[in-house]
């Protein structure tokens, strides 16, 4: 398949210390295709940020070990190449954004020479002009003066650190961009701001992307495929219409749905999702969703459910594995409010 | 391009020359390290140029007429038990005494930083091995190991570098190692790595800068702490052997005359204080100088 540029199938990424073994991705799959962005949806503690680190193979050494599975990523097996094909890989093809643009960047070394560090990592023999014009050049397109090179992190408020901090990520112009709740640490206003800017920079370089987020608006502003991952496990899948269309969905997702707050009818109150996400030391043996699933059945306990697909879109649920899919009606409330409000 | 790349060496020289300029400039902002500078350079400029400002010989003749003397117009600093001239034995000693100090400072921190930046950094068994061996090594009092070492070796310059940085690089280790863990944690290092940085550049741009600063304070004090070190080796008969002068020497000499000629005391004393006190100095200005916040 010459248009993806990221597949993984059937990973399983552990953390294994003396004490415990946390399951923190069970066996999930997805597929970016070249240019498109995928969101991987989830509370904390999903292993969101697992997957990502996985594809870097950036675990920590003592405590994470991937299980099973397999990351292709532009057709070569990234989980089978040495340490130093790896070095050459991240930053250069993929790079990756962090959470938390504060401390992402290093506060004694001006921003200019962190953006040229991360040109220098993979080109030693670039000149001197050339390293500053490029440093130059990056930090315009994130729309930060280049005067400003000479600035240290400190300097910067928490949306131009972010700047930055993609400037960074950009710099190599990967193929491949991992952006982990890159605006999760931001005010609100700014919030909206970096998005634009990181859809208008993936639409210019065509940058394919795995965008990690909590937050379905972002999902539905600049993502082409959705995964909503629970508990390790990526309980439902599509594109960006199978999920957000009225129909039939993963009470999970049906969940996340309806703790969005609507302005348009302000008297329905939030519904939170009753219930804390499974330990991952001791996963439930059925469903993972279903000590929280209000449509929990009695095999929901004991088996795991299959997954059905129907086109793009798959669903992991006991409700839709053949006669039970009578009970998808009326609950697509969420997704009708949530789409109003994404219209506006 | 060919042209371009061969046309600039090495990017990273310009950047460090450009940070180099710009610490020197938050530097001469402090006006005691200024001051610090200002007075270790002419500490160092009287010890090098010692010989054109009073004969060694003057440091070791004896006039026993002259025992004790009070410092007069001749004997700036007075004269010694044995009347010997104690200017030139202080400006002389300052050879030895501030060399050993300054190079075996450097080298302990030299070697216990590299140590445990390794042992903080890696982990595992490569910081089991190494702290584990540092436990058996500080296990034994420094001042018996400093003994073992020149007893074996010989009382020489070289060799009491060597027994000084064995008894002072320790502390770098825990302290690197400690700063090491610390940094390696943080995320502006897990986003150099997730940009494909490998370990020594990580260790050498990310996390050293960081450390530094701590690095500098632990150092700026060990100099002070070395010298007198030394000076309690020279009074157990293991510095350098006499007569030649050492500060620390001086002083233990003077122990036994504290009363009748405290100026043998003073002297040496001062030399002491001020050569740490200008090191210090500078040190506090560096570490600030290096901390792009205090930048004013
Ligand atoms: N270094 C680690 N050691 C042990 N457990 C970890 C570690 N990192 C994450 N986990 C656990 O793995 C699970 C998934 O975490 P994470 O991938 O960070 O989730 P997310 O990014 O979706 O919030 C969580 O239960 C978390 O507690
Ligand atoms: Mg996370």
């Amino acid at each position: 398949m010459k248009d993806t540029i990221l597949e993984i199938k059937d990973l399983s990424v552990i953390y294994k210390t003396d004490l415990e073994t946390v399951e923190a991705v069970n066996g999930i799959s997805l597929t970016i295709g070249k240019g498109k962005t995928y969101g991987l949806v989830g509370e904390t503690g999903a292993g969101k940020t697992t997957t990502a680190l996985s594809i870097l193979r950036l675990l920590p050494a003592a405590t994470g070990r991937v299980l099973g599975g397999s990351i292709q990523f532009d057709g070569e097996d990234v989980l089978s190449l040495s340490e130093s094909d790896m070095c050459a890989l991240r930053g250069r093809r993929i790079a990756m954004v962090f959470q938390d643009p504060m401390t992402s960047l290093n506060p004694v070394m001006t921003v200019g020479d962190q953006i040229a560090e991360a040109l220098l990592v993979h080109d030693r023999k670039m000149g001197k002009e050339e390293v500053e014009r490029r440093v130059e050049e990056t930090l315009s397109m994130v729309g930060i003066l280049p005067s400003r090179k000479i600035e240290y992190p400190h300097q910067f408020s928490g949306g131009m650190k972010q700047r930055v901090v993609i400037a960074m990520a950009l710099a190599c112009e990967p193929e491949l961009l991992i952006a982990d709740e890159p605006t999760t640490a931001l005010d609100v206003t700014i919030q909206a701001q970096v998005l634009m800017m990181i859809k208008e920079l993936r639409n210019r370089l065509g940058t394919s992307m795995l965008m990690i987020t909590h937050d379905l608006g972002i999902v539905a502003k600049i993502c082409d495929d959705v995964g909503v991952m629970y508990a390790g496990e990526i309980v439902e899948s599509g594109s960006v219409e199978d999920i957000f269309s009225p129909g039939r969905h993963h009470p999970y997702t049906e969940g996340l749905f309806g703790s969005i707050p609507d302005l348009k009818s302000r008297a329905r109150r939030l519904t939170p999702i009753a219930g804390l996400m499974p330990d991952p030391t001791a996963l439930p043996q059925g469903c993972v969703f279903a000590p929280r699933c209000k449509k929990c059945q009695e095999r929901c306990k004991t088996v795991r459910p299959k997954a059905v697909t129907e086109g793009t879109h798959r669903i992991a649920c006991h409700l839709y594995g053949g006669q039970a899919a009578g009970s998808a009606q009326g609950i697509s409330g969420g997704q009708d409010a949530f789409r109003r409000k994404e219209e506006q | 391009m060919t042209e371009q790349r061969n046309a600039t060496p090495a990017a990273e020289v310009f950047k460090k020359q450009s940070q180099a300029k710009e610490i020197w400039r938050r530097f001469k902002k402090n006006r005691g390290a200024v001051i610090g500078l200002i007075l270790l350079s002419a500490i160092l400029l009287i010890i090098i140029f010692a010989d054109l400002i009073v004969p060694y010989e003057q440091a070791t003749v004896q006039d026993m007429s002259q025992k004790l003397a009070t410092p007069s117009p001749e004997h700036w600093f007075g004269m010694d038990s044995y009347g010997r001239d104690l200017f030139a034995r202080v400006i002389h000693g300052g050879r030895t005494s501030l060399s050993i100090a300054l190079l075996a400072t450097l080298s302990s921190c030299v070697v216990g930083s590299a140590l445990g930046a390794v042992a903080g950094y890696f982990g595992g068994w490569v910081d089991n091995l190494i702290m584990r061996s540092l436990d058996i090594f500080m296990s034994v009092p420094d001042i018996l190991f400093t003994m073992a070492v020149v007893f074996a070796l010989g009382a020489n310059f070289t060799n009491l570098l060597i027994a000084l940085t064995l008894a002072y690089f320790t502390n770098y280790v825990r302290l690197v190692r400690s700063q090491v863990l610390n940094l390696s944690e943080q995320d502006y290092v897990e986003a150099a790595r997730a940009g494909g940085a490998g370990s020594a550049r990580i260790i050498i741009s990310h996390i050293l800068p960081n450390a530094i600063g701590v690095i500098i304070v632990n150092t700026t004090l060990n100099v002070a702490k070395i010298i007198l070190y030394e000076s309690t080796l020279s009074f157990l008969g293991l510095g350098m052997p006499p007569p030649s002068p050492e500060w620390g020497l001086i002083l233990s000499e003077a122990r036994e005359f504290m009363r009748r000629a405290p100026h043998m005391m003073l002297f040496p004393a001062m030399a002491i204080v001020l050569s740490a006190c200008s090191v210090n100095l500078i040190g506090d200005g560096l570490r600030d100088a290096l901390d792009p916040h205090l930048k004013s």
